[in-house]
């Protein structure tokens, strides 16, 4: 019998309708049967979900518009996903330890945490540091501090990818002069600097000044690195910490893309060429627990953005339309109890991570809802992903689950979805006036706290937590500590920097930023230059809050 | 019950991260208390300036920078600088089991973990709360 053979067309009818009426008569478990989102999932997925999709329009092939399927030909047969474990704890000689041993032990490219006082634009003794240098990630404030972070390491042969975003043009002008420093031309430099401030606004909260003094330099860096530090990657647009906040999948989504496109067009106003500056932007997603429409969600991703720069940006360069991604497994999911099982949580998400076609990846570790990972929890985790890579055999199809009637009608109703607030954010003037009302900053709040009501409900059940529970005994790992030494440390390492560098010198190169910011010079180039007379990071950011002002966040509570 | 508990939840530090404290000054708004959320990054010297304008019951703060055992310290002292001394502190965050009970046997009372439900939180300070004021109640 062919397919065409009126008869199969009648018993496949027949064998849908069959299937209805035995399901809806069987007894099912009393559960939530939806997406990790809170989006209603049928039981089962056929033609009928996905009859408008046209292959040739929102498939195609891999390493080609609109790139659902993968952004290159080859996928993971050409070259294995980057494994780039974030990293950065203490001092900076610790934190080169550290990146010593994860490339020893396989870890293909750098990635660098920072604490929070570099984050924030302040010197590791400042008073707003005390009591967090050097806890949450590495302190960095000075170009003293980059090389010592840097030394030993060949830049020239690494990728390094830097967590920082308010002050990030600082930090890449310390990691331009460190190279410089280290005999490296800036043109053979290749990394990410993640510089994604929007998201920072609406989710992170590590800003330096307010938005638009904050675009501004962001297209300096844009600017300046496309014609000098070509390899390198001048924004890594986030949806991580927007996810992390408590946002849906759709939600995290739209936010990063429109995101994405309020750089472009600042770019644009900027005067650069699309195809220039376009190439060089990088993206960051969550992976979440929920396997299908995390999977989903990277293959909408790619296929949304491809079609924004071609059709609404007209990007001729095919790089322009790519969406190139890291990925982190969310942290959010994890547990303080029975943390051994975060090992399980890290891994499957990791797997969809790689399933959706991601091009680098973190695996947390399983002790990080206690503190900063061990080395050993952090070495279990980069083994997961070669787990994945060499055991499982999932690295050899492209977009294995393409063509799923599922999964595309997932990826199909993701991209609606992004759609619809692309189309809300533009009714109410674009990304910045929507975090200027806290808009974003409530529609984030307000998943976060749905979430968490149905945690506290019992519809959501999260293992440990509100079922299988054990009495608490408490986390029985070892954890990681930063010892207080460091701090003290630091502040003698800035004082005998402030006493024996050309501090004549110093003062002239601070008063050139001052120019630059009220011209329309390029900053990030002063920024190198003033790194190079080992200006601080404080000294630096102090002249941008004088000259630029600091951001007051709206009131959404 | 006598009045509202008034609740203060802070963010000392330069941690950005508030969707913990977020999730917990809406769960408590829920359970019937007024709640005040000081936003980001604040000093501890403005927090107890906060809670003392406004004569506040209890401060939870939420610390994920690893910077709580400099932190609950600074913000106690500031509190009884200001005659704040017998508000109710207590908090949360990413803060390891030992740091948590070396806090605990300081004095600064109970700090709850990740996963905590926020019932658990809500039924908590209310407890300590209605002790409190029925110890009021009986001194005058």
């Amino acid at each position: 019998m062919s397919l065409d053979d009126p008869m199969h067309r009648v018993q496949a009818h027949d064998g849908q309708a069959l299937w209805r009426s035995e399901f809806d008569a069987a007894k099912k478990r009393a559960a939530n049967f939806t997406t990790l989102s809170g989006g209603a999932l049928e039981p089962l997925y056929g033609p009928d979900a996905i009859a408008d999709l046209d292959h040739e329009r929102d498939l195609s092939y891999p390493g080609q518009f609109p790139y659902t399927r993968g952004v290159h030909p080859t996928m993971y047969r050409g070259r294995l996903w980057t494994m780039r474990q974030f990293a950065g704890f203490g001092s900076a000689k610790q934190t080169n330890e550290r990146f010593k041993f994860l490339l020893a032990h396989g870890q293909t490219g750098l990635s660098t945490a920072f604490d929070f006082p570099t984050l924030m634009g302040y010197d590791s003794d400042h008073e707003y540091a005390i009591g967090e240098v050097g806890q949450v990630g590495v302190a960095i404030s000075s170009l003293e501090d980059m090389e010592t972070l840097m030394s030993g390491i060949p830049m020239g042969e690494v990728s390094t990818s830097m967590t920082i975003n308010g002050p990030a043009p600082i930090l890449l002008a310390f990691y331009i002069a460190c190279g410089e420093n280290q005999g490296v031309d800036p043109k053979l430099l290749r990394g990410t600097v993640q510089n994604d401030i929007l998201k920072e606004f609406q989710a992170q909260h590590a800003w330096l000044v307010p938005p638009e003094p904050a675009l501004r330099m962001i297209t300096d860096v844009m600017g300046y690195c496309s014609e000098r530090v070509p390899q390198w990657n001048t924004i890594s647009i986030s949806g991580y910490h927007i996810r992390e906040a408590g946002s849906t999948a759709a939600q995290e989504l739209a936010f990063t893309l429109a995101n994405g496109m309020e750089y472009v067009k600042r770019g644009l106003a900027a005067g650069l060429d699309i195809d220039d500056f376009a190439p060089r932007l990088s993206f960051f997603f969550d992976s979440h627990l929920d396997f299908f429409e995390e999977i989903a969600k990277f293959r909408a991703a790619r296929r949304i953005w491809a079609r924004k720069m071609r059709d609404v940006f007209g990007a001729k360069d095919p790089r322009s339309w790519m969406v190139r991604f890291h990925t982190q497994t969310a942290g959010v999911s994890l547990t303080a109890q029975q943390p051994e099982n975060n090992i399980v949580r890290v891994a499957f998400q990791a797997l969809a991570a790689v399933l959706g076609g991601t091009q680098s990846l973190h695996t947390n570790s399983m002790d990080e809802t206690l503190a900063l990972p061990t080395e050993k929890a952090v070495k279990i985790a980069l083994r997961t992903q070669q787990i994945i890579a060499e055991e499982i055999e999932v690295a050899h199809v492209a977009d294995p689950l393409g063509g799923s009637y599922f999964v595309e009608a997932l990826t199909n109703k993701l991209e609606a979805e992004a759609e619809r607030y692309f189309a809300e954010i533009d009714r109410r003037g674009g990304v910045v006036p929507c975090i200027d009302s806290g808009y974003i900053q409530r529609e984030i709040h307000r998943s976060a706290i749905a979430y968490q009501a149905a945690v506290e409900r019992g519809s959501k059940k999260v293992v440990g937590v509100n079922c299988y529970t054990e009495h608490d005994k408490g986390p029985t790992i070892d954890i990681l500590r930063i010892d207080a030494s460091v701090e003290r440390e630091q502040h003698e390492r800035l004082a005998a920097l402030r006493k024996r560098r050309d501090n004549a010198r110093c003062k002239r190169e601070l008063d050139a930023i001052r120019d630059a910011c009220r011209s329309k010079d390029n900053l990030l180039e002063r920024f190198v230059a003033a790194a190079h007379a080992y200006c601080t990071l404080g000294e630096i950011s102090d002249v941008l809050r004088a000259e630029f002002g600091v951001y007051k966040e709206p009131k959404i509570l | 019950m006598q009045r509202k508990i008034r609740v203060l939840i802070g963010k000392p530090g330069l941690d950005g991260h508030d969707r913990g404290a977020k999730t917990v000054a809406s769960a408590l708004r829920d359970f019937g208390m007024e709640v005040i959320y000081t936003g980001l990054h604040q000093t501890p010297e403005a927090i107890a300036e906060v809670a003392a304008q406004e004569d506040v019951d209890v401060v939870g703060l939420s610390i994920l920078s690893g910077a709580h055992m400099a932190l609950f310290p600074r913000v106690r002292a500031a509190l009884e600088k200001r005659g704040m001394g017998h508000v109710l502190l207590t908090g949360g965050g990413i803060i390891p089991q030992d740091d948590m009970k070396a806090l605990e046997d300081a004095g600064y009372t109970k700090l709850f973990g990740p996963g905590t439900p926020t019932e658990e939180i809500a039924k908590w300070i209310t407890a300590q709360m209605e002790v409190r004021w029925q110890k009021e109640g009986a001194s005058s």
